[in-house]
């Protein structure tokens, strides 16, 4: 029944220990992957982007935001001077929580009636969103408590009120924050690999060779290939975004046609992945593997499953070097919180930067030639 | 106007050297065989030949153009057929045909004629419409050799053409070179076939990175080197032919002894020659008869090889 099996077994050897870079790839990514990763995943939220407008300003209020920062959940990132700043800060996706104190936060306190502050929070992260609210009526209770102690006669309500309201997903549903994310880990996982696939078969096949004997121009041959990719990597991103919309029922609330068009700096960064993938792989097995390198940080560190501000400063750098990190925050900003040209604008710099710089390194390393 | 120039070429990978300053020259209509074991470099200089690999030194000047400065132009003028089938299995004959001929940038106007002249040429009609990954290995060979006509260069390159098809097609291929021989077309083909290799007008061998011979068929078999002065290359038949060829081998006079299908080749000193009969038929070969022949190319590729093996 088993004769023949330690044959088999041994001539499996071989292939495997022959083939080093296959072998190197298949023992040093997942290695790379659990230590990176293994810090990323974390369901504890930490360090969430605040802004604060400050309208009181004394003692009081201070004390109030010291509160907020030694829970470690709030990192107070910004202090602006209005209502409006305090918005933009937040449709523009620098802060996901924006607190505004009363200037009269401080009266209120001292001749004993009810203090109040509002915290803005943004929605789009259910998860994130719900338990910030938890944190905040717990500062509001802690330090209503902590007036009490030092007060004679009872008070008849509360003297600390927080006023939270959830913008955006007021209903906190977490569909609503993992679909359009997983809009974009699919648009890069299509093109990457379609991309990385479709040079890889003809180096494999041999046909490239022998298109690079014939006269067609580099960058010909080059754009020849990236052309179709980017244009069913985009009816990908309508595709799903699509469904993402009929099916899931989440709307855009911004404008679908800067959808669109901030897609394309993503796409050509996943192109120029793709690109590179082929430059690297000498047959499909290995741009498989290579391509894990782009995809699984596109997941884990990108923002997508944790938020990216809970991380270790080192794992948080380098979410910030993937592309669908700013992608994400751009569908995130159109669909949920409904931004516009100008809020995203730093992202969509950042990731046209990128896309270029991809694209332009894969194509230096893609030649005519054998060498 | 040499068609092919190479002078001193040479093409290192790392500390191994492919190809060792290798020098020859092909003329206009030449059917060049560039023969030589397995790894002994001879796809390297098809490639850098074609512009695919960058020569580490020397230089290959083909139809006018510096392969090295003027890859392009090279590219441009050349037809190349690898030695593993590289069209697309998804496309059909004519599909196949026609991305070549736009790749090649044949004139609009002059399109479509130069693909029906190539698909007459190699006789291809008949299977127009069908997926290359359908065709055999001979009419795959054909669709190759088609799709690397179709611009009409005047030198073509084929590695290994006819390896892995049947008997008949490569003959039927073969007369196809002859053909565009005839109209002027010059060929540097690789084969491992002796039969082959005598169908060129001339050859080139290459031994473990280095050009050892070049010249037509007939120079070649009268080289000195492969037929040495006091000796002479005999046909030996008898019973018992492999038994024989180790006896033979033991003579004191005779140098080499190898089976040729139902006969055995051997190469004896003048002085011997007479005896071997005799000797045969003593050591119980019976039937032994004996006639003076010519080397075969197989011989002298044998002979050269062995010479550079006991050096």
């Amino acid at each position: 029944m088993f004769r023949g099996l330690f044959s088999v077994i041994y001539k499996e050897i071989f292939h495997i220990t022959r083939d080093t870079r296959t072998l190197f790839l298949m023992f040093l990514i997942p290695a790379m992957d659990m230590i990176i990763f293994g810090y990323a995943i974390d369901l504890e939220v930490r360090n969430i982007a605040t802004a604060v407008y400050n309208m009181d300003g004394r003692q009081e209020s201070r004390e109030l935001l010291d509160m907020f920062a030694n829970t470690g959940f709030f990192r107070i990132k910004e202090l602006v001077h209005s209502e409006a700043e305090l918005n933009a800060a937040i449709m523009q996706g620098r802060v996901k929580t924006a607190i505004k104190i009363p200037p009269d936060y401080t009266d209120q306190l001292v001749k004993g009636g009810s203090a109040t502050f509002q915290v803005l929070l943004d929605g789009t992260d259910g998860t994130v969103a719900m338990q910030a609210l938890q944190v905040v009526n717990a500062i509001a209770l802690q330090k209503s408590l902590h007036v009490i102690t030092q007060t004679i006669q009872t008070p008849e309500k509360l003297p600390v009120e927080a006023r939270p309201r959830v913008l955006f997903n007021p209903d906190m549903k977490t569909p609503n924050f993992m679909i359009p994310g997983l809009v974009v880990v699919t648009m890069q996982q299509v093109t990457l690999m379609l991309t990385a696939l479709s040079i890889v078969r003809e180096k494999e096949q041999g046909t490239l060779e022998q298109l690079m004997v014939t006269p067609v121009a580099r960058l010909a041959l080059m754009l020849g290939k990236l052309l179709p990719c980017a244009v069913i990597g985009f009816a990908e991103t309508v595709l799903v975004t699509i469904i993402m919309v009929a099916w899931f029922h989440v709307p855009i609330t911004g404008s679908p046609v800067l959808l669109a068009f901030y897609s394309l700096p993503f796409l050509f960064a996943a192109l120029g992945m793709g690109l590179l993938t082929s430059t690297i792989a000498n047959n499909q097995m290995q741009a498989v593997q290579l391509a894990f390198i782009f995809i699984l940080p596109s997941v884990l560190l990108s923002g997508f499953m944790f938020p990216q501000e809970s991380m270790p400063t080192v794992i948080y750098w380098l979410g910030q070097l993937i592309p669908a990190t700013y992608f994400i925050r751009i569908m995130r900003g159109i669909v949920l919180r409904g931004a516009g040209v100008w809020d995203l604008l730093p992202q969509a710099a950042i990731l046209t930067v990128m896309g270029v710089t991809l694209l332009t390194l894969a194509a230096s390393r893609f030649h005519k030639t054998l060498d | 106007m040499a068609v092919i120039e190479v002078d001193n070429l040479t093409r290192r990978f790392g500390n191994f050297t492919a190809v060792d300053s290798i020098s020859f020259a092909i003329e206009q209509g030449d059917i060049f065989g560039f023969l030589g074991p397995n790894g002994s470099g001879k796809s390297t200089v098809i490639r850098m030949l074609c512009g695919l690999l960058r020569p580490t030194s020397g230089r290959a000047v083909i139809l006018g153009h510096d392969v090295a400065r003027e890859a392009e132009a090279v590219k441009r003028s050349i037809g190349y057929m690898s030695q593993q089938f590289s069209l697309y299995n998804d496309l059909t004959v004519f599909e196949n045909i026609s991305f070549y001929a736009r790749i090649y940038g044949i004139p609009r106007d002059r399109i479509s004629d130069a693909i029906e002249e190539s698909i007459r040429t190699v006789g291809i009609a008949p299977y127009r419409k069908r997926l290359a990954r359908h065709l055999s290995g001979g009419w795959k060979q054909r669709l190759a050799l088609a799709c690397a006509l179709v611009h009409r260069p005047k030198l073509l390159f084929l590695d290994e053409p006819t390896a892995g098809i049947d008997p008949v097609a490569r003959r039927d291929l073969w007369n196809l070179l002859f053909d565009l021989s005839g109209r002027g077309v010059t060929f540097f083909v690789t084969t491992h076939y002796m039969d082959e290799a005598e169908r060129c007008s001339r050859i080139g061998y290459i031994y473990f990175s280095k050009l050892i011979v070049c010249g037509s068929p007939n120079e070649l078999k009268q080289l000195p080197e492969v037929t040495p002065k006091d000796t002479v290359r005999l046909e030996l038949r008898c019973d018992r032919l492999s038994a024989a060829m180790r006896y033979a081998s033991t003579l004191p006079y005779v140098r080499d002894a190898t089976i040729f299908g139902d006969s055995m080749h051997v190469l004896v000193d003048v002085s011997g020659a007479g005896n071997l009969v005799e000797a045969m038929e003593s050591a119980g070969f019976g039937n032994a008869t004996m006639a003076s022949i010519d080397p075969s190319l197989e011989d002298v590729f044998v002979t050269l090889t062995r010479n550079r093996e006991a050096a």
